[in-house]
């Protein structure tokens, strides 16, 4: 049966009403209209799914709601601050980092995710972390430099 | 469809190069009516850009068949207008499918008009609000598209500028634009667009004639502009047609065969028509349910039991011996001529004794692949007083229109398809599957709905680039020059079959088969397949002879533009050095759609256990003049990325009329891991015009890379994907 409960997503407490086995990605499009994680496997194999739970990088679409309790989710529409986009979407308009964009909000969840637990990573490790989405159109190599650029922006903004 | 070539007479008879476009003769036309457009757009300044008769019979090859010479309202390519504010609009009916065509469209209309980039909306591939357009394939939009618009800009400037003449009694010869204003440079007198055009109901039509800024002058075009609504991608804002959402919308199942060619023959539909507020549609084969979110669609779905009668016990192990069977049947999409195998079985090469020369017979290979596109095909379909809108993402939203008028028996009057930029295509989006499904169910419920494919659904029932099978015979003299070439391609197609290289003899055709699966585009079509055969064969020949390969493919190369890029590619590569141990460099070219391309690749193969790396890839790539430098290397890297795919893993697999790899973890795609150091050179040619480069750049890497595990452990692979698992050495 559906239920109603409390997330707490992007600063705020939203009050949703589904079942608990419905998945995180689901509620968030459907329900809250947060469109950002888009659906590409539903298997948690092409990363375009990707939320920050209390600051990890999860695919939303193997997450189910019973799992997400009252952690923090953090999507793509969160990331703006008064306006002011986070280095790493700074960073991808920067260095063009897409095609047709439909991967770009996972990437950058995952990229953010990244930055925050190491704040310069090294190639090898922004393979290791970002090898779990796919960026069908091949920007690969303009996505790791996006996370370099801003992992440089982000200690530059911190002196 | 087939050829023997004699260099002596250069007669060639065309290889159909789209054999796989599934295009098919539009529907309606457009006239052009003044008075509806200034109804539809308001006053201001219009121009029509008309297209003259052979862009006409372009955009409508059906015509070709028996039509030609009907009187009829003169088609319309594309229209822009700037309304009595000075708001420009652009109207075309391409797509944005991750090409960056928004961007450099808008680039070539800012620099004719002489306003900044942002001063232009684009409006693009929606049915109502833009001209009829054939699709968005065969890389034509730079070519054809960008070439109308920069003429249809250039024609709204002359007229802006007689306005002002005509304003300050001036002769026009003295004004110029700049900064969305004519300017008087001698007065300093200055008339923003907005100013002329108020109070106007102006239109104009043009045509290919109307002189346009040449490529060398450009400012705005030949720039690097970012994506022009790239803020809307980085932040989530963009809306996909799988985002869209309309109130009281409905979320679509549809049941599915388990089996490719499996028919229905009963199926029990009480048990999830029993279910509250659950829509269940069954029209023939089709079944599908709606349900007010996804997970009730998902149960309804489930609760249908259905009976299948299995479709041939088709496996992906016989597909080559399958494939080599002519075509007996009409079958193929998009009405297809076929059984020409038989009449091309005398136009093989004689058997030529030619003593000291060095012969060669060889057979790749390559299998079914998938587009993949990230974005899943997805549509929602909204009814209104007997009207259709749809949003779906498709490289042919007329023909979509055309695909839902024929399933639902509504003129095409009645149907509105608006493609929001999409989630890629890669010639995989040219159908609208999901924009029927949707709309049938939508008709039933009487509620919009919704219908995303799922990951499966995507893999099992698009359509995928066809599998092929390419004999090659030749013979080449003790000096490195070819004396025959003989390539018979089964199946995968003819673009690219046409060999670059000089032969006194040569011979080549394409041989129709009866494909297992449903085959479709793919970027650059079988342009790759026959690059892959070709290019390896060529590197076959090279060690054969002992002549360094670079040096035997110029040696048989006239085409200066494929010998630039060769060059360029070589040097920026440092071709020659020797390589590492255990690694090996491998270079292959060719020509497609008016893109020159070539590919070194350096990689590096593990004895131990059989990793294949490729490390690093140098493409030079020239199209004539380049519209916008960074998105063309964006183009040419994420072509050999994709590339790399189909070169060393991707293939789909099927078992008893199955498939076995419908999903991410089972298919796999080119990863960060996968992606090597990634060396682009891009060669301008102002001096010619702008082709297409979203397919060219693909079709090098193949072969790059299999001429170069060759060089690093001597084994040859003639099958893409070369290395589905690890090379066994």
């Amino acid at each position: 049966m559906p239920m109603v409960r409390e997330l707490r997503i992007n600063g705020r407490s939203l009050a949703v009403t589904a079942e608990d086995d419905r998945t995180l990605l689901g509620v968030l499009r459907d329900e809250l209209g947060l469109t950002g994680a888009k659906y590409g496997c539903g298997e948690g194999r092409c990363g375009a799914c990707t939320v920050l739970i209390d600051g990890e990088p999860a695919r939303s679409c193997v997450t189910r709601l019973s799992a997400v309790g009252d952690r923090e989710i953090t999507t793509i529409e969160g990331l703006e601050q008064d306006g002011k986009l986070h280095p790493l979407q700074e960073a991808f308009l920067e260095t063009g980092a897409m095609q047709c964009g439909y991967c770009t909000c996972g990437m950058i969840m995952s990229g953010v995710g990244l930055l925050r637990q190491n704040p310069r990573p090294s190639r090898e490790e922004i393979i290791e972390a970002m090898n779990g989405n796919v960026c069908r159109c091949g920007t690969y190599t303009r996505i790791m430099a996006a996370v370099d650029l801003a992992a440089r922006a982000i200690k530059e903004g911190r002196k | 469809m087939s050829h023997v070539h004699n260099q002596a007479d250069e007669v060639w008879t065309e290889i159909e190069p789209e054999r796989y476009e599934l295009y098919e003769p539009r529907g309606g036309r457009v006239a052009f009516d003044r008075r509806d457009f200034l109804r539809v757009l308001g006053g201001g300044l219009l121009i029509a850009y008309l297209l003259d008769h052979t862009e006409s019979e372009a955009q409508q090859p059906g015509r070709r068949q028996g039509f030609r010479g009907q009187a009829g309202p003169q088609d319309i390519g594309a229209w822009l207008h700037i309304a009595e504010d000075g708001t420009i609009s652009v109207y075309t009916g391409k797509a944005e499918v991750g090409q960056n065509i928004r961007t450099s469209l808008t680039q070539v209309v800012a620099e004719e008009l002489g306003v900044e980039a942002g001063m232009v909306r684009m409006v693009m591939a929606d049915t109502q609000l833009t001209p009829f357009d054939m699709g968005t394939f065969g890389s034509r939009t730079t070519p054809d598209m960008s070439r109308r618009l920069r003429r249809t800009a250039a024609a709204a400037r002359e007229v802006l500028i007689e306005l002002a003449a005509e304003r300050w009694k001036t002769s026009h010869e003295k004004l110029i634009v700049a900064e969305s204003a004519v300017v008087n440079p001698e007065t300093g007198a200055r008339l923003e667009y907005g100013k002329l055009t108020q109070g106007q109901k102006l239109t104009k039509t043009v045509s290919d004639s109307t002189p346009i800024r040449e490529p060398r002058k450009w400012t705005i075009a030949g720039q690097s502009l970012a994506k022009v609504n790239g803020r809307d991608f980085v932040t989530g804002r963009h809306r996909y047609a799988s985002d869209m959402s309309l109130p009281g919308m409905l979320h679509a199942r549809l049941l599915r065969a388990p089996s490719f060619g499996a028919a229905l023959v009963s199926v029990e539909l009480a048990a999830a028509r029993a279910m509250p507020d659950v829509v269940v549609v069954q029209e023939g084969d089709f079944v599908g349910v709606a349900a007010a979110s996804e997970p009730r669609a998902a149960r309804a779905l489930a609760a249908i039991k259905a009976e299948w009668k299995p479709g041939p016990a088709i496996a992906s192990r016989t597909l080559f011996e399958d494939l080599r069977r002519p075509a007996n049947d009409r079958g193929f999409a998009g009405g297809e001529r076929d059984g020409r195998s038989a009449g091309n079985k005398g136009k093989s090469l004689r058997e030529q004794p030619d003593s000291g020369a060095t012969r060669l017979e060889q057979t790749y290979t390559g299998a079914y692949i998938a587009h993949a596109p990230l974005e899943p095909r997805a549509a929602v379909a909204s009814w209104e007083g007997g009207k259709l809108t749809v949003w779906t993402g498709t490289q042919r939203p007329f023909g979509v229109r055309s695909e839902l008028a024929a399933a639902l028996r509504v003129p095409e009057a009645d149907i509105r398809v608006i493609v929001p930029d999409t989630g890629s295509g890669y010639g995989g989006k040219h159908t609208g599957e999901a924009a029927v499904e949707a709309a049938r169910l939508a008709r039933a419920a009487g509620k919009p709905v919704k219908l995303v494919w799922t990951r499966e659904e995507e893999f099992t029932w698009a359509y995928y680039r066809p599998a092929g099978v390419i004999d090659i015979k030749s013979s080449a003299s003790r000096e490195g020059l070819l004396t025959a070439w003989d390539c018979q391609n089964y199946n995968s197609g003819g673009s690219g079959l046409r060999s670059p290289y000089s032969a006194a003899q040569q011979a080549t055709a394409f041989h129709p088969s009866r494909s297992p699966l449903r085959q479709g585009s793919y970027r650059a079509l079988a342009s790759t397949a026959n690059h892959f055969a070709r290019e390896s064969h060529m590197d076959e020949l090279a060690h054969a002879l002992g002549i360094d390969p670079l040096q035997f493919r110029l040696r048989n190369l006239k085409d200066d533009r494929l010998r630039a890029v060769l060059e360029a590619a070589a040097t920026a590569f440092g071709w020659g050095k020797p390589a590492d141990a255990g690694r090996g460099v491998g270079l292959a070219c060719g020509t497609e759609k008016g893109g020159y391309v070539a590919t070194c690749a350096e990689v590096a193969v593990d004895r131990e256990n059989g990793r294949v790396a490729v490390v690093r890839t140098t493409t030079a790539f020239e199209c004539g003049a380049v519209v916008n430098p960074d998105h063309l290397k964006n183009q040419v890297e994420g072509a050999v990325v994709m590339g790399l795919g189909g070169a060393l893993f991707e293939a789909i697999e099927y078992e008893n009329g199955r498939i076995q790899n419908p999903r991410f973890s089972r298919y796999r795609v080119p990863r960060f891991r996968d992606t090597p150091q990634l060396d682009v050179v891009l060669v301008d040619r102002p001096d010619l015009p702008a082709a297409g480069a979203g397919e060219a750049p693909i079709i090098a890497i193949a072969p790059a890379v299999g001429n170069a595990i060759f060089a690093a452990v001597g084994v040859r692979l003639r099958s893409l994907p070369m290395v589905p698992q690890r090379l066994k050495i």
